[in-house]
């Protein structure tokens, strides 16, 4: 009996601390709310990636709480991915030396109120790595530094020619003193998964505030049905690509023996 | 129109595989080759990644071959047994290719070996035909009957078995052989093989000509159906809505295929195909020659040409 009283007591009390640990968040977020130097949004937060899709734009707009710039940095899934470097072999050229990065993000892209070198201090880049310059990739051996920054410049370059990384930073329109916004271009060949939409405040050369909104692209519909298809049930899903490929060339015999 | 692919996960305009289905396709009918040694080229050109281009293009083998096997079906041009037993060595043949598609991959190695086996496999076989169909063209101006291949120790062979259609009284293992070697080629360059088994069928088994291509087509359904099921499995990397639109393409370019090829004579085609052959193999040697754009490449990213 005495161990059910205690029960009773214990949730007792833990329910007044978590009453108070909630007023206290409450407090906590209505004061930051009356000084938010920064406020972000997204006109959507998942890119649909269906039958039609070539890229899209998304909107991202929000307010300052008076002068500054925006930096707008989107940044995509990471990964391990692996630069190869050719040479000439008996008069072929093929795969010499290879180097593999963990880190990478699949895509990334800057946009900026003003030219980045102009508003911000020096370090400042480097330090929130506003910049193609300044991602951190982990080489997945030990190496020369020379060595890697020749496969890391690689790497960038080859992801550039790709449309995957932009080192241009893009434009953000400011509507008055605080309002901006800028679009945010998604290309048809952006890697799935989840992206990090980061907005930096800069004020005489400092970050003073900064954002994180999380952006999902993701196949929808037809299409994820038949990548979800393809990868649990690869068995049934290669059976099926065969028995449609033959009943296709069957169709086609017989379409056009009669015409 | 661009079309989103599910499993490649990049856009592509619609009519360019259409339109490359329907080239293919066409070859496919007038030659009775699978047109693969086409098709994963042009694939990869356009961009998708090679391992979706070797994996989809298997599949979309098996539609034109399809069809086309019936048109030779209902002319009585496919050898069965014949058929059979190149089936055989095929299904053998796929599964040694994929363990060595497996290593070359491990060892960044894959695109340089494809390309490589490419031009020699194409340019010697192109030379090959080139130089036999000259020959039996100026034969056919004095006309002499077709020479019979040598026959040395193949005869020797045993399991003999005779195939009625072929008129042909030789050694399973033949056929088997032949099969085996097409099926390595399948799994590890997207290919059905019809470009190395239809010279394969007429110099070395001496089988007619007439009954040939129905016969390799028989075979390469097969071979590109189990290539296909086998990359599903272990790869991911069947594209079916890509096959599919190459399908499409493809099914109405091999009907008119096969009607031009009855309208042209045999040594006319071998011709045609050997010009196709050396152009490819030219093209992709030259690739492997030439200085690239970028001397890096990126795992998952087009590479620069």
């Amino acid at each position: 009996m005495s161990g059910g009283w205690h029960a009773v007591r214990l949730q007792g009390l833990q329910r007044a601390a978590t009453l108070l640990l909630l007023a206290l968040t409450f407090l906590a977020a209505a004061a930051a709310g009356a000084r938010a130097e920064l406020v972000a949004a997204l006109s959507n937060h998942l890119v649909a990636v269906s039958t039609g899709f070539s890229g899209t734009d998304v909107l991202l707009f929000g307010t300052t709480d008076g002068s500054g710039d925006v930096v707008v940095v989107v940044r995509g899934p990471d990964s391990v991915v692996t630069v190869h470097r050719k040479g000439r072999a008996w008069g072929i050229w093929m795969n010499e030396a290879d180097l593999a990065f963990s880190k990478v993000p699949g895509f990334w892209s800057i946009a900026s109120s003003r030219p980045i070198d102009s508003i911000l201090a020096d370090g400042v880049a480097e330090f929130h790595g506003l910049g193609l310059p300044w991602l951190q990739f982990e080489p997945l051996e030990n190496t020369s530094q020379r060595r890697i920054a020749e496969f890391r410049d690689a790497l960038i370059r080859t992801k550039q020619r790709a449309g995957l990384f932009s080192g241009e930073p893009r434009p953000i329109a400011f509507l008055g003193q605080r309002l901006f916004r800028t679009d945010i271009w998604i290309p048809a060949n952006a890697p799935i998964g989840t992206y990090t939409v980061s907005v930096f405040l800069i004020r005489d050369g400092e970050v003073v505030s900064a954002e994180t909104t999380p952006l999902v692209v993701g196949k929808v519909g037809f299409e994820a049905r038949v990548f979800d298809f393809a990868q649990k049930q690869s068995l049934g899903y290669g059976v099926l690509a065969v028995l449609v490929a033959a009943l296709a060339g069957w169709l086609a015999s017989l379409a056009f023996r009669k015409g | 129109m661009d079309i989103y692919l599910p499993i490649a996960e990049m856009a592509v305009d619609v009519f360019v595989l259409l339109g490359l289905g329907a080239l293919v396709g066409f070859l496919s009918g007038l030659f009775g080759i699978g047109g693969g040694f086409l098709t994963t080229p042009l694939l990869i050109f356009i961009g998708i990644p090679a391992p979706v281009a070797v994996a989809t293009g298997a599949n979309q083998i098996v539609a034109p071959s399809v069809s086309a096997v019936l048109a030779h079906w209902r002319r009585g041009n496919v050898d069965l047994r014949m058929g059979v037993a190149l089936l055989i060595g095929g299904l053998i043949g796929s599964a040694i290719g994929v363990t060595v598609f497996a290593v070359l991959h491990r060892l960044a190695q894959l695109d340089v070996v494809i390309r490589i086996a490419y031009v020699l496999f194409l340019g010697v076989i192109g030379l090959l035909m080139l130089k036999e169909s000259v020959q039996a063209m100026r034969r056919a101006r004095q006309p002499v009957s077709r020479p019979k291949p040598p026959r040395t120790w193949l005869d020797a062979l045993p399991l003999k078995v005779r195939f009625r259609r072929s008129r042909l009284y030789v050694s399973a293992l033949l056929p088997i052989a032949i099969g085996m070697l097409v099926g390595v080629l399948a799994a590890i360059l997207g290919v059905g093989g019809g470009f190395i088994m239809v010279p394969a069928m007429i110099y070395l088994l001496g089988m007619p000509s007439s009954v040939v291509v129905g016969t390799s087509l028989f075979q390469i359904i097969f071979v590109t159906a189990a290539v296909t099921i086998m990359q599903a499995l272990t790869t991911q990397t069947v594209d079916v809505v890509l096959a599919l639109l190459l399908i499409t393409g493809s099914v109405v370019g091999a009907q008119f295929g096969v009607r031009a090829g009855t309208r042209l004579r045999g040594d006319q085609l071998r011709v045609l195909l050997a010009i196709i052959v050396l152009t490819v193999a030219g093209k992709l040697a030259y690739d492997l020659v030439a200085t690239p754009l970028d001397l890096y490449s990126v795992g998952g990213v087009p590479e620069a040409r």
